[in-house]
């Protein structure tokens, strides 16, 4: 799997808000800003060690005196100062790392596709048709307080219980989510902002994993 | 959205001129045939002007061989090559939706009289 997309880039930040921008042809683009980075390489993942390749990131402030004894020492060895987030970005030319090295927004360019990883909004206990989107029963024809209702939820003596994992009312949000193949509008890597197109998980204010698509879109893996 | 404010301010024009509903306007617009572009005027009065920030829009009415025509300009469109204010325009609201409805000498708007020593 990991051989397919060799070379993924990762960088954690801030979910700022969304704005729109002008693009070169006078169109009006959304735009999700992320205050991206500065990450510091924590630990490099090898196959020989680990089974597995992959960079461990940390970013974010955090008073020293708050980390725990075993994970200071983790940053010592890395010779950092303690980060807030920890993150590991799975990737074959983990080798070209080294921990301490400080990653910037740079390390993602206009134009690129992107994961954005990141935690939805709550939205507490939501019926089935805010959460798995069900369409409810109909306004009239006679449905009387059930206009929002699932309906049935299966058969009667067989099979005499509900199937686990049928949808229904419940938590909603506030779960690990991804948005696959987001297009990169640009970079500003002075300021350490990178312009999403389109619109990623969480409220403001919360922290995303931006990281290298690992799906090509359908147009260029169908050649 | 303050953290956003700087970002915004890079797509926002500074050469917007003041104007509003009611004013009289020469828009001119950058259009793309193929690989060559011109400018193309559109002068008609603001009927309206919504939003704010990047959002902001404008839209420009006129008379096209007695045909009612309305268009719809963000105000800080790169697509708009310049605006010039012709008229002000003397009006009692901000959305000159009932000029849809007049013809002729009844759609025409007042020009507004600048007090003097006072310019908008």
């Amino acid at each position: 799997m990991a051989s397919q997309v060799p070379n993924v880039r990762g960088l954690l930040g801030e979910k700022l808000g969304m704005t729109q921008v002008w693009d070169d042809g006078g169109r009006l683009v959304p735009v999700t800003v992320v205050q991206a980075g500065p990450c510091v390489v924590t630990q490099v993942r090898s196959t020989e060690t680990d089974g597995y390749s992959a960079v461990q990131l940390g970013y974010g402030v955090i008073d020293p005196r708050k980390v725990i004894k075993p994970l200071s020492g983790h940053f010592a060895k890395a010779g950092t100062t303690p980060r807030r987030f920890l993150v590991e970005v799975r990737t074959e030319d983990a080798a070209e790392f080294a921990p301490g090295q400080e990653l910037t927004a740079d390390v993602f360019e206009a134009g690129q596709k992107v994961d954005v990883v990141g935690r939805s909004k709550g939205k507490g206990t939501a019926g089935v048709m805010k959460r798995h989107g069900f369409k409810g029963l109909g306004a009239g024809h006679g449905t009387q307080r059930k206009h929002r209702a699932p309906g049935s939820i299966g058969a009667c003596a067989t099979p005499a219980r509900v199937f686990p994992g049928l949808k229904m009312a419940g938590r909603m949000g506030n779960v690990r989510t991804t948005t696959q193949g987001l297009t990169v509008h640009a970079v500003d890597a002075e300021k350490g902002l990178i312009l999403i197109k389109g619109a990623v998980p969480g409220p403001r204010g919360s922290v995303v994993l931006v990281r290298t698509a690992s799906k090509t879109p359908a147009k260029a893996a169908g050649r | 959205m303050q953290k956003l404010d700087v970002l915004d301010s890079a797509s926002l024009r500074t050469d917007v001129p003041a104007f509003g509903p009611g004013d009289t306007l020469k828009v001119h617009v950058r259009v793309v045939e193929g690989n060559r572009s011109r400018v193309q005027v559109f002068q008609g009065v603001v009927i309206r002007r919504q939003n704010g920030g990047v959002r902001e829009t404008f839209t420009v009415r006129k008379v096209s061989f007695g045909t009612g025509v309305e268009r719809t300009f963000p105000v800080h469109s790169p697509v708009i090559d310049k605006i010039e204010v012709v008229t002000r325009g003397d009006v009692r609201r901000a959305k000159l939706y009932y000029l849809r409805e007049l013809r002729g000498k009844k759609a025409k708007i007042k020009e507004k009289r600048e007090p003097a020593g006072s310019g908008r």
